[in-house]
Formats: structure tokens, C-alpha cells, sequence
């Protein structure tokens, strides 16, 4: 869809705003409807548009399939992480009471990074599911 | 009415049974998968209904309310919603897999196409 | 200091390799993190299980959450024996895998083939270790996507079908379960299945608790392949890659077992089960279906994966018989044969394996005479096929022996003569292995074959030996065993 200029423009114009709304979404989970979930799905949906407008090979060389596959790794690592930084610390796993001085806001520290994890994971298992399937050679119908 | 008051599990159970029939009766891979889907989605009703009190908030302390809807159904069926999709995401890269190995995704004909050899 | 995270550790481990395993990205690297993690939950479940025998129940907390609110971690003798059942399988057939996962699988996509297995572990080593209703549906789904993804690795086409119709019949099962749980939850308002055993019996005549019986004696007999849900088990154990197939054959269906002992012992209750909804006169006629329909249609395979797939539901029948004795005995026997059919399925579906590396498709064909050119692998599947059958010094016969006690102890003279008549199948099924292996002139590709290499060997056999061991020293698995059933019956978790 590279020949539309109005596409490309809009494109332009929208995927930042996009990725910015994804980070206000991840953020704001704290408060109120939101988290690291939504934001994931929003980061893959503006990568996703980006492709749709100006080519799988070209969104390939943004976010390469390489990257998405750590992504979908690193993002689980954070998670359990936290959980394993948990014992450590002398509590339980996912004990996020231990992670300051201040038990409230040790739930809020761990919580935080909970979303950072699942945010990179579902932000990458979105991208590498687009990847795989619409990476794949087309055939021609046998009829 | 027991019947009316009851309607969100009727809801759930005529989905779960049109979801069960389109996986059992359709050949076609890529169908079977959307009966599937219908058929996880009403257990994603029975629950998320359940969780909502008539007349309750969300529950966050606050003054003047004292009924809070459950929280707890959202936060189980988030997790049976990604299940779901994961499941999903796995069927239909299976289908894609089996088109390119069979050159088909009708159930019959790729049973024709096993029995031959 | 660290065992007493060794619940958590469980799981957590082999969840946090997988995904190292994808980033390290490396065929050999993959490989070894998966071995020695697999190793690693040997020693921490055979370390819960001891605790747990000794000083009865562990409960974790995760989060430091207190049940029922939070999710409770909780190991006693039941669940002990299958964290180390499951672990040890996974050990034994990790340091089987390397030349057999080489010779089956793209070296592409190894590490992606580890880290799918290792999840596959976690998934079912956390079934077995959480005390969370809704916590065991989501570990079900960790083990189950990890499955399907294994069995679709196989290099014969009809691996992906069989993938497929495993992954609609597993998630259909799933969804039963998730609708059995959900109803309980409606009705008590708790998930953890402590507190849900104390709730149930206040509610137990409510039809939502009925429903709720019905929907996950049913979804779990699905995961479990319990005659007549068995469709998906032969063509998903005939295709998998050897590997796949031994660790799942031994393991998958014996934490379903587990499951609906859980669900059927601990939060219904043993009465209500056993005595009042009449769920044993069910699973007898089932169970005895399976061991007769699917050892007949055994004998009729030429694939050798797909007969023993066969007799794994056959066996799976002689599993169930035990509940539906409703004694003491009959669970002592459940249990003994969960651990006793684990570890022959697992030590014949190796040595196939073994066969596999060198003949490609292992069939009655492929293998005639193969007894002179492999004579360790195949004397190795003669052994586990007397376990298959239950002759005397092997696992088999202690289970069956347990089972004919069991049906004598009710009375029921007739079923103690239908065991060892379903027994006779399998002397004939396995007849033919050894027939076509030793007395037929060898197939022109089975003259030329070598021994499988020492890696594969080495472990095949210790699952044999082990065969062997426990059909002579019975203290520690019916040991165990009768503590767990004991466990069961009394009603408390």
C-alpha cells in the first residue's frame, strides 16, 4: 500500500501518538482501567500498521524477528524475576511485600515490573504471531 | 421466573452448545476452530455474569457504597481470554502447516488423502 | 534454607529456562540448560516428596498471600508421587533426547524444541504441585499448548493432524474443566482446594455442584484418553517424535489421573463419589471397554508406536478400575499402576525410539530380525512388554496383583478372571513384536543396522531396569502408595 500518500502521511502521523498512548496505558494501569497487557497489544498493533502500510520487509528491518523472539523471552524472564528477586529478598516467591522498606509500596514496585514483563511479552508474542503468518510464501490455489 | 433470572447461564450454555456443534459438524479445520472459539467464549460469560452484583460498584472503598462486584471472575477469565487466544493462534498455525503439507483443510479430504498410500 | 522453596522452585525453574533457552538460541545450549533443569527438579521433587511423607502436608504461599485467598502451593504424598513420577521420566528422557531429538527434529529449531518441553514440564509439575483450582486449568494449558507444539514436530505429515485434533479434543476437555470449577466456585465462592473440600459437602446436592461433577469427570477423562475420549491419543503418540512420545505416554495422561483423583477424593469427597452419585459403576464398565476394545485393536497395528498407543489405553483402563473398586485397595492399586505403567510405557516408547534411529518407521515389517542386529533394544522391549502383560518380577504384575485383591476384596470373583483375560491380549500383541524381532528372516534394511548409540541406550535401559526393580522391591512405591490411597479415602488433603 506504499503508492497511497494519504496512507503513508496518516501513518506517519499516527503510529507515535500510538506508541505513545501504549506507554500511557501501561502506565496508568496503576489507576485506573489499563496495563501491561493493553499496552502490549497497542505497541504490536502500531508495528503491525506500520507493516500493513509500508511492507512486511521494511517492518522486518524495524523490529527484526530475531528481536521479537527475545522480546517474547525476555518479557516472562521479568516476570518470574521479580518472583525469584522475591526469595532472594527472604520472602516467598512473587512476594512483592519485600521489595522496600514500605510493604505498600513493595506491591507497587512489584506490580510495576509484572506489567513491564507482561508489556514486552505480549508485545512480542502479538508481532511474531503477525510474523509467522503473514511471513508465509503464498501459493497459488490448486484450482 | 427462574428462567429470566437465570438468562446469562441459558446465554452461556446455548453458545457452549452452538460452539460444540460447529466443531462437531463442520469438516472444514479453519470453521472447527471458530466453533472453538464460540464454545470458549461462553465459559467467559458463565463466569464474568456471575461476578456482577445488581447494584454493586467496582470495588474500591469509597464512601457511601457498601455492595462491590467481584472482581475475581474478570481477573480469571483475562487469564482464560489469553489461553484462548494462544490456543487459537496455535490451531490456525497448525492449519496453515497442514494446507501446505496436504494442499486442503477439509477434514474428509485429508482423510482421503492418509488412507491412500 | 532453600528447600522451603522448593514448591515454587517446582515450577518456576523449568518456566524461566524456557524462555532461556529461546534467547540463548543455541541447539547444544538448549540442550544442556534442559537436562540439567530436568535433573535439578528430580532432586527438588524426590526432596518434597520425603518432606511430604514425613511431615505430612507442605503448604507455600505464594506472594505471601494467606490461603484461600492467595494461591497456596500444597504437596502431600498424593501429588508427591507424581511430582517425582514426572520428573523422573523428564530426567531419564532428557539425557535420551540429544541423538534421537538430532536425528527427528530441524537442528533450526532445537531450541525452540527444548523450550517447548520444558514448558510442557513446568505445566505439568505445577498441576501436580498448586492447591489452586483455577491455578491447575492454567498449568493444564501450559502443558497442553507445549504438547501440541511437540507432536507437531514430527517429520511425517499426519503429525500435524494429529496435533490438531489433539489440540480441539484438549481444549474441549479444558473448557469442561474450567465450567466444572467455575460452578464450584459460584456455589462456595473459593478456588483453593483445601477450603473448596470443606464448602462442597454444605452444597453438595445443588445441582450446580452435580453439573459441576459431571463437566470435569468428563473434560479430565478427555485429557486422560478414558475409553470411549481416547480418539486423539493414537495418531498423537504415533507421530510425536520418539522423544515426545515417551515423555508424554509416561507422564500427560498420569497427571489427568491424578486430577480426577484430586477432584474426585479430596473436594467432592470419597462418600459423595464413591457412595451417592455412583460414579464407580460408570468408570467399571469404561474401564473394562478400554482394556478389552483397545487391546484387541492393538493387536490389529502394524505400527509398533500406534499398537503401544493402543495399550496405553487399554492401560489406562486398568488406572481407572482401580477408583471404580471404591476401596483402599483398589486406590493403592491406581497408584501403584499410575508410577508402575509410567515407567514401562516410558522405557518401551525409548527403546522404539532406539529402533526409530535406525529403521525410520518402526514397524512390524521394518523390524523383522532386528533381535539379532539390535539384541540390547530389543531384549529391552521383550522385558517391558512382560511388564505390559504383568508377568511376576516385573511392575506390571504387582499392579495387576493389587487390582485382583482389590476386585476379590469386593466379592467380584468376575473381574479378578477379566483381568487376567484382558492380561492374555496383551501376551498376543506383544507376541508379534517378538515374533517378527527374533523367529522372521530379517527385512533387507534390518540386516544392515547397528545398536543404537550408548546415550540412548543407557537410559532406555535404566527405565527397564527400573521395570525390574520395583516389581521385586514393592516397599517404596506401594509404600507410598497405600499412605497416598489412605490419604484419599480419608477425605482430608
Amino acid at each position: 500500500m506504499k503508492g497511497y500518500l494519504v496512507l503513508r502521511v496518516i501513518a506517519k502521523l499516527v503510529i507515535p501518538f500510538a506508541l505513545l498512548f501504549a506507554l500511557y496505558v501501561q502506565f496508568h494501569g496503576d489507576f485506573g482501567p489499563g496495563g501491561g497487557f493493553q499496552a502490549g497489544v497497542i505497541i504490536a498493533a502500531g508495528v503491525i500498521f506500520y507493516a500493513l502500510i509500508f511492507g512486511l520487509a521494511n517492518a522486518r528491518k524495524l523490529v527484526p524477528p530475531r528481536l521479537v523472539e527475545i522480546l517474547v523471552a525476555l518479557g516472562v524472564v521479568i516476570y518470574g524475576g521479580v518472583g525469584v528477586l522475591g526469595i532472594l529478598l527472604g520472602g516467598n516467591y512473587l512476594d512483592y511485600f519485600v521489595l522496600s522498606s514500605d510493604p505498600v509500596h513493595g506491591q507497587e514496585r512489584g506490580v510495576f515490573w509484572v506489567e513491564a514483563g507482561v508489556c514486552v511479552t505480549v508485545a512480542g508474542v502479538m508481532l511474531a504471531i503477525f510474523y509467522a503468518f503473514a511471513g508465509r510464501p503464498r501459493r497459488p490455489d490448486p484450482e | 421466573m427462574n428462567v429470566v433470572f437465570h438468562f446469562n447461564y441459558w446465554v452461556a450454555m446455548v453458545l457452549l452448545t452452538i460452539g460444540l456443534y460447529i466443531v462437531i459438524a463442520r469438516g472444514n479445520l479453519v470453521k472447527k476452530l471458530v466453533g472453538l472459539s464460540i464454545f470458549q467464549t461462553s465459559v467467559y460469560l458463565l463466569y464474568i455474569s456471575a461476578g456482577k452484583i445488581i447494584g454493586g460498584t467496582p470495588p474500591i472503598i469509597a464512601e457511601g457504597f457498601t455492595i462491590y462486584s467481584n472482581p475475581l471472575p474478570h481477573v480469571l477469565i483475562l487469564t482464560a481470554i489469553v489461553v484462548g487466544v494462544a490456543t487459537l493462534a496455535l490451531g490456525l498455525a497448525l492449519v496453515v502447516r497442514i494446507q501446505e503439507a496436504y494442499g486442503t483443510i477439509e477434514e474428509d479430504e485429508i482423510q482421503r488423502q492418509d488412507e491412500e498410500p | 534454607m532453600i528447600a522451603i522453596h522448593f514448591p515454587a522452585l517446582q515450577v518456576v525453574v523449568p518456566l524461566l529456562a524456557a524462555p532461556l533457552c529461546v534467547i540463548v538460541r543455541n541447539a547444544r545450549a538448549a540442550w544442556l540448560i534442559a537436562l540439567a533443569v530436568s535433573w535439578a527438579m528430580l532432586y527438588v521433587a524426590t526432596g518434597l516428596l520425603a518432606e511430604a511423607l514425613s511431615a505430612g502436608v507442605i503448604s507455600y504461599r505464594l506472594g505471601s498471600w494467606a490461603p484461600p485467598w492467595g494461591i497456596e502451593y500444597r504437596v502431600d504424598p498424593v501429588n508427591g508421587l507424581l511430582l517425582v513420577l514426572v520428573s523422573f521420566v523428564g530426567a531419564v528422557v532428557m539425557t535420551f533426547s540429544r541423538a534421537s531429538v538430532d536425528h527427528e527434529v530441524p537442528r533450526s529449531q532445537h531450541h525452540l524444541f527444548y523450550a517447548a518441553y520444558l514448558l510442557c514440564l513446568s505445566g505439568l509439575l505445577g498441576i501436580a504441585v498448586t492447591g489452586d483450582a483455577f491455578n491447575i486449568f492454567v498449568f493444564l494449558e501450559i502443558s497442553s499448548l507445549a504438547t501440541y507444539i511437540l507432536i507437531a514436530m514430527g517429520r511425517d505429515r499426519r503429525a500435524l493432524t494429529a496435533s490438531y485434533q489433539y489440540l480441539i479434543m484438549g481444549t474441549i476437555g479444558a473448557t469442561f474443566i474450567v465450567i466444572g470449577i467455575g460452578l464450584l466456585y459460584l456455589m462456595t465462592g473459593t478456588l483453593n482446594l483445601a477450603d473448596l473440600a470443606q464448602r462442597v459437602p454444605q452444597v453438595e446436592h445443588t445441582r450446580p455442584v452435580l453439573a459441576a461433577l459431571a463437566f470435569l469427570t468428563v473434560g479430565i477423562s478427555l485429557k486422560l484418553a478414558l475409553f470411549p475420549l481416547h480418539l486423539w491419543l493414537p495418531n498423537a503418540y504415533a507421530y510425536a517424535p520418539s522423544m515426545v512420545t515417551a515423555f508424554v505416554a509416561a507422564t500427560a495422561t498420569k497427571v489427568a489421573v491424578y486430577l480426577l483423583l484430586r477432584f474426585f477424593f479430596t473436594v467432592f469427597g470419597a462418600s459423595f463419589v464413591l457412595e451417592q452419585v455412583q460414579v464407580p459403576a460408570i468408570l467399571l464398565v469404561l474401564s473394562l471397554a478400554a482394556m478389552f476394545v483397545a487391546s484387541t485393536v492393538a493387536i490389529y497395528q502394524d505400527d509398533l508406536k500406534r499398537m503401544l498407543a493402543y495399550s496405553s489405553v487399554a492401560q489406562i483402563g486398568y488406572i481407572t478400575l482401580g477408583v471404580s473398586t471404591a476401596s483402599a485397595t483398589g486406590l493403592t492399586a491406581t497408584l501403584v499402576h499410575l508410577l508402575n505403567h509410567g515407567v514401562t510405557k516410558g522405557a518401551l516408547f525409548l527403546l522404539l525410539g532406539c529402533m526409530a534411529l535406525r529403521v525410520d518407521r518402526v514397524t512390524i515389517a521394518s523390524i523383522r530380525g532386528i533381535g539379532r542386529t539390535m539384541p540390547l533394544t530389543t531384549f529391552g522391549v521383550v522385558l517391558g512388554g512382560f511388564s505390559l502383560i504383568g508377568v511376576p518380577t516385573t511392575v506390571g504384575f504387582v499392579s495387576k496383583w493389587y487390582l485382583v485383591l482389590a476386585a476379590l476384596e469386593r466379592g467380584w470373583w468376575w473381574l479378578a478372571v477379566l483381568i487376567l483375560l484382558s492380561s492374555l491380549l496383551a501376551v498376543v500383541y506383544m507376541w508379534r513384536v517378538v515374533e517378527a524381532a527374533y523367529f522372521k528372516e530379517p527385512a533387507p534394511r534390518a540386516r544392515k543396522v547397528t545398536e543404537a548409540p550408548l546415550s540412548m541406550l543407557l537410559p532406555a535401559w535404566a527405565l527397564v531396569a527400573a521395570c525390574i526393580y520395583f516389581g521385586l522391591d514393592t516397599r517404596l512405591t506401594v509404600g507410598v502408595a497405600t499412605q497416598a490411597a489412605q490419604l484419599l479415602m480419608g477425605g482430608t488433603p
